[in-house]
């Protein structure tokens, strides 16, 4: 069937800020989304509060909203571009909710907006448990009985006569959100009592446990003619009982011979149809029993998801491009296959290497939170390999983390030495957690059985056994002479040159420059949907040690960008967003863009992005393999976050171009030592510090400079391990934790500003002039992360003066790092002396926030400047100055991790952000936190509990409040102090002084807003407990006495009037156009 | 280990190692795409002549077990794969691949580039091969290719088929968990010639409750009509379909006599007793994803292909026979009906075993066939 002619105008929901559970892989689905349709000529509408996504970008959708996704600011939106369709199969699981409350409630009739792609109907069948139960009884297949309650009394009822464990699942939260096993009775009324305060709806599923069944997973696409395909197979390494975001997952399925693999197509084909997925692609979960082979099915996902975007990388076939075509109806025969060009879309890809995705976690930023893997997801990122076996995949992925591991082991990193403890082995082998398969490879160099570590994993003897030829093979090398055979035997099994060197007493750079005499050296195989079938049009690479290389390198002009590898936090989208705009931009200029990245969730990892793609770990072997290959002009490191520029001295000292600014030069950014002499050449202030490299240094600098100091280590991105320490004893405390994370680095040690201003100020240098790309003011005072605290553009409350001054340092200071591309400062402001913080002469996490709330393109100007382009020549010469104002807010992973405090420090701790636009401050800020998911409340009872040097501070607050018509509650100390301040506020009784005190409030729904700064961090506070509860309970929480004001600005804002919503390309003053900015 | 190497007639070699039985062995070299299923590939007849590789680079992993066989041996004549599991691991499993290979004689190789193998089959077309575990001089192995017997022109049937009639009682395992399984025809016969005939083929029309007569490929149509069957099946089957106009001339009386139902092989004599020819393509079809168009309903269904011939379009006569599939990657001809007579045929396998169950409606077709045949006599 042809595409239809009755719809024009289609809306795409998107998924909002990066969460656990919802990561860049929605921006690739949903830009995927953007440039289909698009391209076949309809109007593209898009809401996403998410500006680090690439889908915000204003050329990708010709009306782009960011804007909060809830369903009144959508309807809101459709009322106002009135759409013929919605698409809302792109979002996520976010965006799926809003289109089905929005169906729900009449609003796509009310508009007469039709849903494309998957229909309300078929929305509730797979969503709702007792509706999809049925379905599948209804086709045959099982499903594991389960039954919804209310009451941790009614799930005791039903578990009567039925077998423990039991999985727990809260109705309507993402990845698992407050989910958990119960082995036994105490467990189970734990886990229900936790899922009902967890759950929207107050309601919790019961369900019998497959734990230990192996766990598999199809993606499967769908047409209008009911035309069926299995785009991929996947098999989880980890068996049911681990989140499938948390589980080591393989494409395609290895230990399912076809008669069981048929069945489980069969089944998974019935299951799309009975639902009612119209188009497009659907992720349906599987579990089969290890013995019996006996099958159930676990869930399907009506709607393009993480898997798919695993399952578009592992086989190439462009699943969200697709299911956009198929939604307005194009049949699968009428699609070609972009990398055969000769066939159809109609088919099955088929694959010949093995695909490993490795979950990637960031439990040491949450040192309280169990770092044990459940079914509720953990993982921050994840990070895809292929090989050609097993073995090479996995090493490959392993190294892909960037957690510091060079392999499977045997990299010198390996914190378990012999002889080996059995029973901590056993331990790590029984309670899935995330080290887990390093210990596997412990099991067997402590000689336990497959046998015994199978029954302890329940992973297939499979995976177990191929593990333990990694295993042998780390014996090999170490015991035999390294023979060219050897080692090229060794490399096939994914060693790097960095475990190959560990065990051989040598050096990484001497068993390179032993390969490369021996010309033993990585061959590049194509991904191509079709094992080699078909010819293949698309240059999407991945290294394995073979007979034959097939990459044709071109005579083109080239040039490598270097990704940022998996997500994490401190490192996400911002990059992703940031590399993508430089491949448009250096394709813009002719130049053959070679992109490399091992992250499948993210749009640098399309295909269609760059000319060449390859899909490879970023580690120096690996990128330095590829560039002796390509010989590329130059390689780009400052737009992938800290992962490339780490590479960026040794590609030089390879002999590797480094485009912009000079590694030597970025060095001096990095230096603390060289960094202050750059400052004092300049006549800039830094804050008083010094490096240690012992305790007693340590203390004698913070003795001279004076507490509090913030402390941590040299070289780490995202605040990792920094603290501010107020006393020695403190001091001594860190440094001895610290020396865990990095003993080959110094401590760094800085005079902590209290309450300082922090802004954050992005720039363009193209060795001539800079220009500033915007001066973000931070709502959260100096020593709250940069990546954790709310920042308005422009600024707030900061005099013409002072930000005149940041600009002016901000040019002095690019011009003497001899900036070519981007730059970044960080300033504190205290009364009216300016601190330099930071120095990043590289992309920051900012530039696609400014990007939005100015419509520069940074990252893409950044580019053309690296390779000469001069900004006259771009057109940018000069800072845009906006009349309206953007404000950017942080999300945080918090209900995912009990037991942790939510309080903001110098560590970052959020995995996205969200953004609010609108003519003023206060709007925008209000914006910003409905956004994310902190919606300030118009009326009801605010509960203030502050700190004793707070107190001051918050009684204009709290005098606001009152104005504004909310009632005000306190604690004893606060409502003491306010009372002497002249304001009557009623009194709660801490959680000590006896009931009802503050949590019974939060629990019952009487407390709308709280107002909290922290006297003490951790669970031994009273306070610590208000806060978890209302994290738990989605009460809106302030913790500092700047975000109070916002606050109070915000909800001001928005009694004077409702919200309204307008599209970026009306707010915008300039366009990238035609290669160039143009003033509008 | 000992070193084996893989020898093309073109020069072409890559060394690897030995698995499964020794020595040396010769056919025509061609690819599977197949990511599961390498028992079903081994134990399929249409094999017979072939040396197979599988583009999976990872095969053996859920070892063999006794019932997912598609025939009474292994035929093909050697076995090429990247890596073969060290380990079997399937609740079903009884043995490795290596330890099968070694029981029925097959030789193996593995830990050579099938990917550029494969490529270069792409590129140059199937050609005849060897994997030798006990000479490694490649010029005296290209040698002996090159004077090894080919495909072309070869009558492969007379080396596979049964040499006595049998009737089959064996249906589908209820552990396939089969979503087709009727039953209720037991009134209906079919004879299958047995050209090389894939065990999924009988299993299914026991399936349906008929009574299956299984007859040697060299049995003249009286003999089979002999027996008053509903239907006839042709059988899939190896080698080159021209090489066998006995069974063509037999196939001829057939037509109009009793309904005909032609796979693969059995697509191809029907084509031929209908008037057409056959040609050989370059790499020939060997995989579960091509993608077939049924040109009456527009609908497209992922079927299981093996075929190195395949019947002219052209060379059919247009009067008489209508084109109902038609493959979507390169628009060969995938099946035909007779407009006049209860026949039709398909070049692939609508049994699957392995791949996938969307064409087994075709089966329903054929009893479709036989029962209007039966209510018209």
């Amino acid at each position: 069937m042809p595409k239809r002619k009755d719809i024009k105008k289609i809306l795409i929901i998107g998924s909002g800020p990066i969460v656990i559970g919802q990561a860049c892989e929605f921006d690739y689905s949903g830009s995927q989304a953007c440039k289909a349709l698009k391209q076949e000529g309809y109007e593209v509408i898009l809401v996403n509060s998410n500006p680090a996504t690439i889908m915000t970008d204003p050329g990708m959708a010709d009306k782009t909203y960011i804007e909060p996704l809830t369903p009144e600011v959508v309807e809101k939106i459709i009322a106002r571009e009135r759409p013929d369709a919605c698409l809302p199969t792109m979002g996520g699981q976010t965006g799926l909710n809003i289109a089905a409350i929005l169906a729900k409630e009449g609003v796509f009739d009310r508009y007469g907006v039709e849903l494309i792609g998957a229909k309300f109907e078929a929305i509730r069948k797979a969503e709702e448990r007792d509706l999809f139960r049925e379905s599948m009884r209804k086709i045959g297949l099982k499903v594991p009985d389960s039954a919804y309650v209310r009451s941790v009394e009614e799930a005791l009822e039903w578990v009567k006569g039925r077998d423990y464990p039991f999985v727990i699942r809260p109705s309507y939260t993402l990845a698992g959100t407050g989910g958990g096993v119960a082995y036994n009775v105490d467990e189970l009324k734990a886990l229900v009592q936790r899922g009902i305060e967890y759950s929207l709806i107050g309601q919790v599923l019961v369900e019998e446990s497959v734990l230990g069944w192996k766990e598999y997973e199809l993606e499967v696409m769908r047409d209008l003619k009911d035309n069926v395909v299995i785009i991929c197979s996947i098999e989880n390494f980890d068996p049911m009982g681990i989140h499938t975001g948390d589980s080591i997952t393989v494409a395609p399925a290895q230990t399912l011979t076809d008669k069981e693999y048929q069945r489980m197509r069969d089944a998974a084909i019935a299951v799309i149809r009975e639902v009612g997925v119209e188009t497009g692609g659907s992720n349906i979960q599987f579990a089969v029993h290890p013995e019996t082979g006996e099958m159930v099915v676990i869930e399907m996902n009506p709607r393009v998801s993480r898997s798919s975007a695993l399952a578009s990388k592992a086989t190439g076939f462009p699943i969200a491009k697709f299911a956009a075509k198929l939604a307005i109806g194009y049949t699968l025969d009428e699609i070609p296959n972009d990398i055969t060009k000769k066939t159809p879309a109609c088919f099955e890809p088929t694959i010949d290497y093995c695909v490993v995705k490795m979950p990637r976690w960031d439990f040491e930023k949450f040192p309280d939170a169990e770092a044990t893997l459940t079914t509720e997801m953990k993982s921050v990122g994840e990070a895809m390999a292929i090989g050609r076996n097993f073995k090479e995949a996995l090493q490959k992925a392993i190294r892909s983390l960037e957690k510091g591991r060079m392999g499977l082991g045997a990299d010198g990193k390996d914190p378990l030495k012999p002889p080996y403890d059995l029973e901590v082995i056993r331990e790590k082998l029984k309670t899935p957690n995330a080290e887990r398969v390093f210990y596997i490879r412990y099991a067997y160099l402590a000689g336990m059985s497959t046998e015994e570590i199978y029954e302890l994993t329940k992973i297939d003897p499979w995976f177990l056994e191929n593990i333990k030829e990694i295993v042998e093979m780390e014996d090999e090398i170490r015991e035999k002479p390294l023979t060219p055979g050897l080692l090229r035997k060794a490399k096939s099994f994914g060693f790097s040159d960095v475990q190959i060197a560990h065990l051989k007493g040598k050096t990484e750079k001497e068993i390179r420059e032993l390969r490369e005499k021996e010309g033993i050296k990585p061959a590049y195989k194509l991904v191509d949907t079709c094992a080699g079938e078909f010819e293949a049009y698309t240059p999407y690479y991945y290294s394995a040690y073979e007979f034959e290389d097939e990459v044709e390198v071109s005579d083109r002009k080239k040039i490598m960008i270097l990704g940022g590898g998996p997500n994490r936090i401190g490192q996400g989208i911002e990059f992703d967003y940031c590399c993508v705009q430089a491949a448009f931009a250096l394709r813009e200029e002719g130049f053959e863009v070679i992109m490399v990245n091992c992250n499948p969730e993210t749009v640098s990892t399309d295909y269609d992005t760059s000319d060449r793609l390859y899909f490879e770990p970023l580690t120096l072997e690996d990128v330095l393999a590829i560039a002796r290959k390509e010989k590329p002009y130059g390689v780009i490191v400052q737009l992938g976050g800290q992962t490339p520029l780490n590479l960026a001295l040794a590609l030089k000292r390879e002999g590797v171009r480094v485009l912009g600014t000079d590694p030597e030069d970025i060095n001096r950014a990095e230096d603390r030592k060289l960094f202050a002499e750059l400052l004092h050449k300049l006549g800039l202030k830094h804050t008083p510090y010094g490096t240690g490299y012992s305790f007693e240094e340590a203390r004698e600098i913070a003795k001279r400079i004076g507490y509090p100091v913030l402390v941590r280590p040299s070289y780490v991105l995202g605040g990792r391990a920094m603290e501010i320490v107020y006393d020695e004893k403190s001091l001594e405390r860190y440094i001895q934790e610290a020396s865990r994370v990095s003993s080959e680095h110094p401590i760094l040690i800085d005079k902590f500003l209290e309450s300082a201003i922090e802004v954050d100020v992005d720039a363009i240098s193209d060795g001539e002039i800079t220009v500033i790309g915007g001066v973000m003011e931070h709502i959260e005072e100096a020593g709250v992360h940069s990546g954790d605290s709310a920042c308005a553009l422009p600024p707030y409350s900061l005099s013409k003066e002072i930000v005149e001054e940041l600009k002016a340092q901000t040019r002095a200071i690019a011009k003497e790092l001899r900036v070519r591309g981007l730059i970044n400062i960080q300033f504190a402001i205290q009364g009216k002396d300016i601190y330099v913080l930071e120095v990043n002469p590289r992309a920051s996490r900012t530039v696609p926030f400014v990007g939005k709330a100015t419509g520069i393109p940074l990252a893409r100007l950044a580019a053309k400047v690296m390779i000469g382009k001069s900004l006259k020549e771009l057109g940018f010469t000069k800072e845009v100055e906006v009349k309206h104002t953007a404000v950017k807010e942080a999300v945080f992973p918090f209900i995912r991790f009990p037991g942790v405090d939510i309080i903001l420090g110098p560590e970052m701790k959020s995995t996205g952000e969200v953004m609010g636009i609108d003519e003023d401050f206060g709007k925008a800020f209000a914006k910003s936190q409905m956004a994310a998911g902190n919606t300030l409340p118009l009326k009801g009872t605010v509960f203030v509990s502050v700190a004793d040097r707070d107190k001051k501070s918050i009684v204009p607050v709290v005098k606001k409040l009152k104005e504004l018509g909310f009632e005000v509650i306190a604690t004893k100390g606060t409502r003491e102090y306010l009372k002497k301040a002249g304001i009557e506020v009623k009194l709660v009784n801490k959680i000590a002084e006896g009931r009802p005190h503050v949590v019974d409030y939060i629990k019952n729904g009487d407390i709308q807003l709280i107002i909290n700064t922290p006297i003490g961090k951790g669970p031994k506070f009273d306070e610590y407990k208000i806060r978890r509860e209302a994290t738990v309970h989605k009460i809106p929480i302030i913790t500092t006495i700047p975000g109070a004001f916002a606050a109070v600005k915000g909800i001001e804002a928005l009694l004077r009037e409702e919200i309204r919503v307008k599209s970026l390309q009306e707010y915008h003053s300039v366009v990238y156009e035609e290669n160039h900015v143009k003033i509008l | 280990m000992a070193r084996a190497y893989l020898v093309l007639e073109d020069g072409f070699y890559l060394q690897g190692e030995s698995f499964g039985a020794e020595g040396e062995t010769f056919g025509e070299v061609v690819f599977n795409t197949s990511l599961t299923g390498y028992q079903e590939v081994l134990t399929d007849p249409s094999y017979k002549g072939q040396i197979v590789t599988m583009t999976y680079p990872l095969i053996g992993n859920y070892g063999i077990n006794p019932l997912d066989v598609e025939s009474r041996s292994v035929w093909v004549e050697g076995f090429v794969v990247r890596e073969k599991s060290k380990i079997a691991s399937n609740w079903r499993s009884e043995e490795t691949l290596d330890e099968y290979l070694k029981r029925y004689g097959v030789i193996g190789i593995e830990g050579v580039d099938t990917r550029a193998l494969t490529r270069h089959i792409r590129l140059q077309g199937a050609m005849k091969g060897c994997i030798s575990t006990i000479d490694g001089d490649i010029k005296r192995l290209v040698k002996k290719v090159k004077e090894s017997p080919g495909l072309v022109g070869r009558d492969l049937v007379k080396e596979v088929t049964y040499q006595e009639p049998f009737e089959w009682t064996e249906p589908l395992r209820d552990e396939w968990w089969e979503p087709i399984i009727f039953g209720e025809y037991t009134h209906l016969k079919v004879v299958v010639l047995d050209c090389g005939v894939k065990f999924n083929i009988l299993r299914i029309l026991k399936s349906y409750g008929c009574q299956v007569i299984v007859v040697p490929a060299f049995f003249k149509a009286k003999d089979i009509l002999s027996y008053n069957p509903d239907g006839v099946l042709l059988s899939n089957g190896p080698g080159d379909p021209a090489a066998v106009p006995y069974i063509v001339e037999e196939v001829r009386k057939l037509i109009g006599e009793v309904p005909l139902f032609g796979i693969c092989f059995g697509h191809q004599m029907l084509g031929q007793a209908l008037g057409g020819k056959t040609f050989k393509l370059k790499f020939g079809h060997h995989g579960g994803n091509h993608p077939v168009m049924d040109l009456r309903t527009r609908k497209v269904e992922i079927t299981t292909q093996n075929h190195g011939f395949c019947v002219d379009i052209e060379t059919l006569p247009k009067g008489e026979v209508e084109l109902t599939h038609i493959n979507l990657n390169d628009m060969t001809l995938e099946g035909l009906q007779h407009k006049k007579y209860p026949l039709f045929s398909l070049q692939y396998h609508p049994e699957a075993g392995p791949g996938p169950h969307d064409s087994r409606y075709l089966f329903r077709e054929f009893i479709k066939l036989m029962e209007e045949g039966k209510l018209g006599n």
